[in-house]
């Protein structure tokens, strides 16, 4: 089974990053780009016998730092 | 009477051999070095450091891969049971990461590296690592990180300041960390994390000596030498 985990900074918490990737791309010339918020894309590749609690748990334990971040799950058609 | 300390080496980390002449030249006491695959401290340890540098290469988040590493589950019990740990920089993100200290370091919101001495004010002089210190006194400590910005939800950071939590400030501006944070202790009072590196401040040919008396209050607290 195919696993997408999308972590991604929690509103409210500062995106230098993001900010800094906005600015380049202001540089290029594009306009009309409101705000920009950097995150991470994980592709696991697990067995279909891997719980939902067990995925969850992977995202709390490692994948995302849950202070400062949210994460969430996509199961992906093989 | 024997200072028995240990520092933590994961791969990737920089200052431990920086962070074990420290604790050397000022208990007069040899200082372990553990490795990270361990997954045994020594025994009856009075101090625990985590060294500064780039853990696992700063994968995933900094500190987030050695947080999970055999020898922190160790750490982590070994700090449950009230022996001092101090982490500088990585080992900062590293205390961060493994839930023995609040909040998260984030990126600098200057984007840039930042590696200079910088000035802390002491916020809380009456900890085990900062006795040596005044209240208020304002101390030259080298910085040198990328990611050092802290942060803390409001209510946790309302909880840091009631309590004597913050233990050092900035008093200028560094990395973007949410109200001048720049070193956190827990509750208990013994685990400190702070970005700026007293170890690289001990000795006059380091270009300053600002760092020596955390080591000499922790010395002092613990053994009473």
């Amino acid at each position: 089974m195919k696993v997408r985990v999308h972590v991604s900074l929690k509103p409210g918490v500062l995106d230098p990053q993001g900010r800094a990737i906005h600015h380049s791309l202001e540089g290029l010339g594009f306009s009309g780009v409101n705000d920009v918020r950097a995150g991470r894309l994980f592709e696991l590749d697990v067995e279909e016998n891997v719980s939902d609690e067990a995925l969850d748990e992977m995202c709390q334990k490692l994948l995302a730092n849950m202070v400062i971040e949210n994460y969430r799950i996509e199961k992906v058609a093989a | 009477m024997a200072f028995r300390s240990a520092v933590i080496t994961f791969p990737g980390s920089n200052c431990d051999r920086d962070m074990a002449v420290a604790l050397e030249k000022v208990s007069g006491s040899p200082c372990a070095r553990v490795w990270h695959g361990d997954s045994q401290l020594p025994e009856g340890l009075d101090f625990i450091a985590l060294p500064g540098g780039f853990s696992y290469g700063d994968y995933l988040r900094c500190g987030a891969i050695a947080s999970r590493s055999p020898i922190m589950q160790a750490v982590i019990a070994a700090a449950d049971k009230g022996v001092p740990v101090l982490g500088v920089c990585n080992g900062f993100q590293v205390l961060t990461e493994s839930g023995l200290l609040p909040g998260a370091l984030l990126r600098n919101s200057v984007i840039r590296f930042v590696c200079r001495d910088v000035a802390l004010k002491v916020e809380n002089a009456n900890s085990l690592f900062t006795s040596g210190y005044a209240a208020g006194q304002v101390i030259s400590i080298p910085v040198a990180h990328h990611d050092g910005n802290y942060f803390a939800d409001a209510e946790t950071l309302d909880r840091l300041e009631g309590e004597g939590q913050v233990a050092f400030r900035y008093a200028e501006e560094v990395n973007g960390s949410v109200r001048g944070i720049a070193g956190v202790l827990n509750a208990r009072g013994n685990v400190l994390g702070m970005m700026p590196h007293p170890e690289r401040a001990i000795e006059a040919t380091h270009g300053g000596t600002d760092g020596r008396a955390l080591f000499e209050s922790a010395i002092k607290g613990l053994i009473g030498a």
